[in-house]
């Protein structure tokens, strides 16, 4: 038992050969987002607060597909959406559709604590930000070259792109692409962090900027409560890769579904979940209620860190972990 | 067992005061909606044209909450949202925040048909109602003078209950609760005013498809922007091969329970059957919350349940089981 936390920068097809450049601001984000968890964690924070914590962080960092650094849509615009669950309660909050608010889990907390609702998107949560005096920049604060790069890409390439660590595939009829991935669309986007304590509380937050060249309005998992985000008393669980997929699968759910209904362990209703769902398509993080965690994914990659009290700590991209010093 | 079998519902959660002529009109409407969606499954159309054709003509009909007749924002303005869900191979297509698109059910349905996405909202959903070419009108036309009636009384019993923007901690004035008529509660409204959020309609066809959509104008007095159940995936909605689902009643607790999801999962992984699933699902998987659920399987059965005081309902399967209901 003990306080374990494990958090995500997103699933994908993220090539072995990343180049330095790219996977090591990647590496120490999430070095230095675990390290912000595992503080917080030491301190008695409830996972609730280490949760949103820990996704601010991610969220802030230019490098990951949520606030700063999001992908943009189709009109080279931000859409950014979250979603935020605590565990024993079953309290949640989401947002939708936010082009100003620096940090979006944070809006959903709000909607969670400060409204009679659970969600709240587009105009509507943009007025609820202002009205709860929330931190706003202009929407040119999120925007980096990278996405504006990416967008160009997807355009000419005429695709909704997940991945964006790296350039669509020129040949979209390259066979090995195609085989590899449903559709020709790689995957990834989203950031995510789900905790424990020792007394078995749990909580899950997810955000996104969503797929690059989507269509405006358009809404993927990690609002969705079900999908991409999901916490009760059995586990805290937080999805990425490919919303649609996700949504369909009520992949987030599922896992504490499959570990109640089929009494299987994290690790085995965490594998069962993801599974189920086409490759190439998803990951998740997850841990439970006794301090178990568990990350996996169907993709080539996926961004993540993880730390539990026993000293038990990991960084990783793809399958072996990065060695990490404590 | 096997062939066809549909539901449809109207809402739950009714005033027990609710004039009987009021009663009527809605038991009318659901035995007209009835025979198209039977009508329809006699032609053999497939489950998921079906419930799309049946919660068209809900959100027609101005009686229920969705589409014209919707339920109104705090700025007395009409913002809609449905999803749809075909079983076979769990296909889906939501919306939210439409103001112009007369049958948001239909909007859905192209969001599943024509897009790679699952899911639009507000202004993009607009845009993309603009391009597909599908019915609009002006926001007015979704406005009808009950629900601006009942808007203001809405407002006028939350400025007497309790502040509405914060969340009640297992108390509320129970004296000023008192001094209304119905003390009855449905997320946060006293019932007399409470617009039974949602319509939806689910159906299991011959060849055992499973399908369902639902819809509606949300919470009466919501904030703008407010998205409740009705177009997430596995809480309002939820269509696999086994089962179709479609649920109606607080929408901030059906999330909180991804209560259609709930259905399935429970027969699923549970091996309970179509009415053990819905029995249970609302007795011990509702997170202290009031709502109601419709269900059809892949073998032609269908099942209501509900906690709250009463569901718009109706149901009918292949072997000539025909049933509509307020109580």
């Amino acid at each position: 038992m003990g306080w374990a936390i494990a958090l995500h920068g997103g699933a994908g097809d993220i090539p072995r050969s990343l180049p330095p450049e790219l996977r090591l601001p990647r590496e120490a984000g999430l070095r230095h987002c675990l390290d912000v968890g595992i503080a917080a964690l030491k301190a008695h924070k409830h996972p609730l607060d280490v949760v949103e914590l820990v996704v601010r962080e991610l969220e802030n960092h230019p490098h990951f597909n949520a606030g700063k650094g999001s992908v943009l849509t189709s009109s080279g615009t931000i859409e950014m959406e979250a979603s935020i669950m605590d565990g024993k309660s079953k309290r949640c909050g989401a947002v939708s559709g936010l082009s100003t608010v620096v940090n979006a889990v944070s809006l959903a907390r709000l909607v969670m604590e400060k409204t009679p609702h659970i969600y709240l998107g587009f105009h509507g949560a943009e007025a609820f930000a202002r009205e709860q005096g929330v931190e706003t920049a202009d929407p040119s604060y999120f925007i980096t070259p990278e996405n504006i790069e990416r967008l160009k890409q997807a355009q000419e390439a005429n695709r909704v792109q997940i991945d964006y660590t790296q350039p669509i595939q020129k040949e979209p009829n390259d066979a090995a692409a195609a085989a590899r991935i449903p559709n020709g669309d790689s995957q990834i986007g989203t950031v995510g962090c789900v905790a424990v304590d020792g007394e078995g509380n749990l909580a899950s937050a997810t955000s996104t900027g969503g797929l690059v060249n989507k269509m405006a309005g358009r809404i993927g998992d990690s609002p969705i409560i079900g999908a991409g985000t999901y916490a009760n008393h059995i586990c805290a669980v937080s999805a990425t890769g490919k919303g649609e997929a996700m949504i369909r699968g009520t992949v987030a759910r599922d896992v504490a579904a499959v570990m109640e209904f089929k009494g299987l362990s994290l690790k085995e209703a965490a594998a069962y979940v993801i599974d189920q769902v086409p490759p190439g398509n998803a990951g998740l993080v997850a841990v439970s209620s006794t301090g178990e965690i568990a990350t996996v994914y169907n993709t080539a990659g996926m961004f993540r860190a993880s730390a539990s009290e026993d000293g038990y700590s990991e960084i990783s991209i793809w399958d072996s972990p990065i060695k990490v010093s404590n | 067992m096997g062939g066809w079998a549909i539901a449809v519902h109207g809402g739950a959660g009714v005033d027990p005061n609710l004039p009987k002529e009021r009663q009527e009109e809605a038991k009318r409407l659901l035995t007209r909606c009835l025979d198209i969606g039977i009508s329809a499954l006699r032609s053999n159309l497939p489950a998921i044209d079906v419930v799309e054709l049946v919660v068209r003509e809900l959100e027609t009909d101005p009686l229920f909450n969705s589409g014209r007749g919707s339920a109104l924002t705090e700025k007395g303005t009409v913002e809609m949202e449905a999803s749809i869900m075909d079983g076979p191979k769990r296909r889906c297509g939501a919306v939210s925040g439409l103001t112009t698109v007369k049958n948001p059910v239909s909007l859905a349905r192209l969001v599943m048909d024509k897009t790679p996405h699952s899911y639009l909202a507000f202004a993009g959903a607009e845009e993309f109602a603009r391009t597909q070419g599908v019915e609009l009108v002006d926001n007015g036309y979704f406005i009808t003078e009950d629900n601006v009636g009942m808007l203001k009384l809405a407002k006028e019993a939350n400025s007497i209950l309790f502040d509405y923007r914060v969340p009640t901690l297992g108390t509320c004035c129970i004296g000023v609760g008192a001094a209304l008529e119905s003390p009855i509660q449905m997320n946060g409204l006293p019932i007399s005013v409470y617009a039974p959020e949602t319509v939806g309609c689910v159906v299991v066809d011959k060849e055992g498809r499973c399908a369902a959509a639902t819809s509606t104008g949300g919470l009466m007095n919501k904030m703008n922007g407010r998205i409740g159940d009705s177009p997430l995936i596995g809480s309002g909605t939820y269509a696999c091969e086994l089962v179709g689902v479609s649920c109606t009643g607080e929408g901030e607790a059906i999330i909180r329970s991804t209560l259609a999801r709930e259905v399935a999962a429970v027969m699923e992984y549970k091996g309970l059957n179509l009415q053990e699933a819905v029995d249970n699902v609302i007795k011990y998987r509702l997170d202290e919350g009031k709502a109601g659920v419709i269900a059809v399987s892949k073998n032609g059965e269908v099942a209501c349940g509900f906690n709250t005081t009463g569901m718009f309902r109706g149901c009918a399967t292949e072997d000539g089981f025909r049933e509509v209901g307020v109580w």
